[in-house]
């Protein structure tokens, strides 16, 4: 009797499965396949500027096969030796990092303020925070290149790293206030009844909490804060001047460098794949700024 | 969460309301301040009121614009916002394939704005690019350099392209906060697919998607840097947005009056959609 | 409504059966009759959520089988087998009023508006949510949307039975009982058969006709509060019933006697012949059985360690040589101070071998 059922069941096991579980691993198939078009189609091209940044000027004007024709490192080795080409990557790199802690520093403890107290204002404050972000850069090119000029900070990073607070801190005090809110308000009683002072509970106890709220807001003001053009372009000229400048001017000066530029290009989207990989799991959440 | 009424956490929010004063209201007060005024030369002006307003308002160039700049958004937010929660379902939900999916999906938010441009402009072009000689062998004519319609279709698909994965990354935040007894539960009730969707994922990405139409508008509203690397505005002015126009006038015709006055109705025209958007959003999401 | 059989059931996460200690359920074969209300009781992790989900057809066995009256259900997917199955967090359909959430399995079943309006103020009644109809379903509390949950599973007719997975975990203790009240209820007026998983005992226990006690993916014990409690099969179901636990003393057989570090009780005739050699002896008694000894009666010696108030009685530890044994005390007679005869009532001391139950030293061969 055992043994029959045994061969019963390993018989079903067998059989094709339901309707349902069909469906079902249909419908997943179908969920699958969409999603490998949709990514063939953003990693294309991606693809075509890895492309060309392997190949020369000449080869590149000539066809668009799919393979890159000879493809070298030459193009990059050009970039890494120049010092004019490198510069510029450091000073980007600079006012990114130095945009990001500014905006950080300034955004935790507001953020904090608006997660835990009611205030007068507090409502005003926080829309007028973000109407900001909502600001085109285009309006604000002609003021802040006269505003920086007169405060002795045209064409240095500084200049940039404040322009962008503009957008990145409204930002990063909404999403730390998402974060911020998931953190139950008990944690900071116990921790004034235990006899912290502000400063130290705010620092030893309650920023641990939120690492990973930190960690996604650091990542968006570098993102931000990396890949705007138009700011970057006008606060600076020379001593400042940040990679993306440099690969619109190069664009203009030694005709069209197609190969330079695209190894330029790959070379900018490095910094940010390296620093999403390790903020991977939390990213969804913080795309949904703490709010899900 | 109830909150403590405190207004000492004015305290807190201080270095904030300093640093973006600095970088907003000084800026915007300039801004006000050339709008209303005739600048001839370095201490030559004369105060005109509302003049480079009503110019504005009734310029055929900015009005065009201003209906470029309206189809752009809706034709943007028609295709990303379904796309992206399209791409959102099909996301795996754990595991390294979901972290990689992620991570992939995320690449083109990483690349600055000139890049894509620059890596469109290459991408679509006939002769060298793998989009425009695709296209051109299929026997579809393309040209995006000579053709409205095509420069249209290359500043869309690059839109798509570079914004559809915020819309995914978002519409999946909200799809898994979803937890699975909803998912055994409408088995159970023998709820079809559509209904799992209609029912269960798509209230719980209300939120998360209100935030992305919101995003999804403001920044497709002030696009400026990557169609100007692909087309210039171009051919003609078929692809000159506000933000190109508002540059064009201010930065190479030095119009800083009507520039101005320029800046602030569209900063103006952008607070108040996204404002309606908001109330509209909310009351749904109430009712 | 239906007998639902497991058949040489074994189940694994991972679908690979070779290594016995990961699967989640190793060999069950039961029978759950028609129209009983069962509760299953065990620790967390020990396969209670993925028996009840195998059942529903959310969960597919790697091997066995699942009869619903005698037909195979195994490949039927989970809205074919009728089943109705509440999850221990609430799960409702946010945008829908209260009727809408009871009507929703019926309209994805194509039934007929009058049916559904009918159906739907019959569980309405039945589950008191008559002036809830109208409302969204998202601003009630825990205890009405477990309520719902379950009427969305009783709307269907003739429902095969209806599993419950830790259903009152949220609610509120004062509100747990009612609602509790209303299970049984609901169970009686409709005569289903019902599945209640749960790892609180009194829960269980109250609750239920019969318990299936499993413990590691494996059922140990199947039967009335009663039988669990007076014959665990199992030293797992004697330590896992009742608070506190049967106390278990390793002893050995001498002859006549069975000795254990600190005394001696006469062993039954049957034993000697039943034991197997090299199995591990023990004897299980629970403290509410062991009692002061009388005029007469067979005691050993013991003494009281500690004892501790509860309720309207001790539990104490008492020293018998060696051995800790946990007793429970009336508290209206003052504790023993010295030394007295603790009586092991012959009826109700189990010997165990291997952890397995032989029986009581009452039953002679």
């Amino acid at each position: 009797m055992v043994s029959d059922a045994n061969v019963t069941s390993l018989a079903d096991a067998a059989t094709p499965r339901s309707k349902a579980r069909s469906s079902g691993a249909r419908r997943h198939l179908v969920g699958a396949m969409l999603l490998g078009l949709f990514l063939t189609f953003q990693m294309l091209p991606i693809y075509w500027l890895v492309r060309m940044s392997l190949m020369k000027p000449a080869d590149i004007m000539a066809s668009a096969d799919f393979l890159p024709k000879a493809p070298s490192f030459d193009n990059y080795m050009t970039i890494f030796t120049d010092p004019t080409w490198y510069n510029t990557y450091i000073n980007s790199l600079t006012y990114v990092i130095l945009n990001s802690i500014i905006s950080l520093s300034v955004a935790l403890p507001a953020a904090y303020a608006f997660s835990r107290y009611k205030f007068i204002g507090d409502k005003h404050v926080f829309f007028w925070l973000f109407t900001n972000r909502m600001a085109p850069p285009a309006v604000f090119l002609l003021p802040f290149f006269q505003l920086y000029s007169a405060v002795g900070l045209f064409d240095t990073p500084f200049a940039v790293a404040l322009a962008h607070c503009l957008f990145n801190v409204p930002l990063a005090v909404w999403i730390l206030e998402g974060f911020m809110s998931g953190v139950p308000k008990e944690i900071d009683e116990t921790a004034y009844v235990d006899g912290y002072s502000f400063p130290r509970f705010f620092i030893t106890i309650f920023l641990p909490l939120i690492r990973a709220g930190i960690g996604v807001t650091a990542f968006f003001c570098f993102m931000f804060s990396w890949i705007e053009l138009l700011l970057a372009r006008t606060l600076t000229s020379v001593e400042a001047k940040p990679i993306v400048v440099a690969m619109t001017r190069a664009v203009s000066a030694s005709g069209l460098d197609w190969g330079l530029l695209a190894a330029a290009g790959v070379l900018t989207i490095l910094p940010g794949m390296a620093v999403i990989w390790f903020v991977r799991n939390y990213i969804a959440k913080g795309f949904a700024l703490g709010r899900v | 969460m109830n909150k403590i009424e405190d207004n000492r956490a004015w305290f807190l929010i201080l270095p904030v309301v300093l640093l973006v004063a600095f970088s907003a209201v000084v800026p915007l007060m300039t801004v006000v301040n050339y709008s209303v005024q005739d600048i001839f030369g370095p201490h030559q002006r004369a105060f005109i009121g509302v003049e480079w307003f009503r110019e504005m308002l009734r310029d055929p160039d900015v009005q065009a614009s201003f209906v470029r700049q309206i189809l752009f958004s809706v034709i943007i937010l028609a295709i990303e916002i379904p796309l992206g929660v399209l791409v959102a379902l099909g996301l795996p939900r754990k595991g390294w394939k979901s972290s990689l999916a992620i991570v992939l999906l995320a690449i083109p938010l990483l690349v600055p704005f000139n890049v894509v441009g620059t890596i469109w402009q290459v991408y679509a072009r006939p002769e060298i690019g793998l989009l425009g000689s695709t296209v051109n062998a299929l026997g579809i004519p393309y040209n995006y350099t000579a053709d409205g319609i095509s420069a249209w279709v290359t500043i869309v698909a690059m839109d798509v392209w570079h914004w559809t994965p915020l819309v995914a990354l978002l519409a999946f935040a909200g799809l898994r906060s979803i937890p699975d007894a909803y998912y055994q539960a409408a088995r159970i009730d023998a709820a079809s697919r559509l209904a799992v969707f209609r029912y269960i994922e798509l209230p719980k990405m209300r939120s998360v998607l209100t935030i992305a139409i919101l995003l999804r508008f403001m920044d497709s509203f002030m696009i400026y840097t990557e169609p100007f690397v692909v087309t210039g505005g171009g051919p003609g002015s078929a692809t000159t947005f506000l933000s190109i126009r508002l540059v064009n006038m201010a930065v190479g015709q030095f119009d800083l009056g009507p520039a101005a006055a320029f800046s602030l109705m569209y900063f103006l025209v952008i607070l108040l959609v996204s404002y309606v958007f908001y109330t509209i959003l909310q009351r749904i999401n109430a009712s | 409504m239906a007998e639902i059989a497991i058949d040489n059931l074994r189940h694994s996460y991972d679908n690979d059966l070779s290594d016995p200690s990961r699967l989640a359920l190793k060999r069950v074969d039961l029978t759950w009759k028609n129209g009983s209300a069962y509760a299953l009781l065990g620790p967390s992790g020990c396969g209670k959520t993925s028996m009840l989900n195998i059942i529903s057809g959310l969960v597919r066995q790697t091997t066995g089988r699942v009869l619903f009256n005698g037909n195979d259900v195994t490949d039927l997917p989970t809205e074919a087998r009728n089943i109705a199955q509440v999850f221990q967090f609430p799960v409702l359909y946010d945008t829908m009023t209260v009727e809408q959430n009871l009507a929703f399995p019926l309209r994805n079943r194509g039934e007929d508006k009058a049916t559904i309006r009918r159906r739907v103020g019959e569980v309405a009644e039945m589950l008191d949510l008559v002036p809830l109809l109208k409302k969204r379903a998202a601003g009630l509390g825990a205890a009405e949307k477990q309520k719902i949950s379950l009427g969305r599973g009783l709307v269907r007719e003739d429902v095969a039975a209806i599993l419950f997975d830790e259903p009152l975990t949220v609610i509120d203790p004062h509100v747990k009982f009612e609602l509790r009240r209303k299970l049984k209820l609901v169970h009686d007026a409709l005569n289903l058969t019902l599945i209640y998983v749960t790892h609180d005992q009194s829960e269980a226990l109250t609750l239920a006709d019969e318990v299936v006690v499993m413990s590691d993916g494996e059922v140990m014990q199947v039967g009335t509060p009663q039988d669990l409690y007076e014959r665990p099969k199992h030293r797992f179901v004697g330590n896992f019933i009742g608070s506190p636990g049967m106390n278990f003393i390793p002893c050995t057989l001498e002859g006549e006697r069975l000795v254990f570090a600190g005394g001696a009780l006469a062993a039954p005739n049957w034993l000697g012949p039943r034991l197997k050699p090299d199995q591990k002896l023990a004897i299980g008694v629970r403290p509410q059985a062991l009692c002061v000894a009388g005029a007469g009666e067979e005691a050993v010696a013991g003494r009281i360690v500690e004892a501790q108030l509860r309720g309207d009685s001790y539990i104490a530890d008492v020293a018998i040589g060696e051995t800790l044994v946990k007793m429970r005390l009336p508290d209206h007679v003052a504790l023993p101070t010295d030394v007295f005869g603790v009586h092991f009532p012959p009826r109700s001391t189990l010997v165990f071998a291997d952890d397995r139950l032989l029986g009581d030293l009452h039953e002679q061969d």
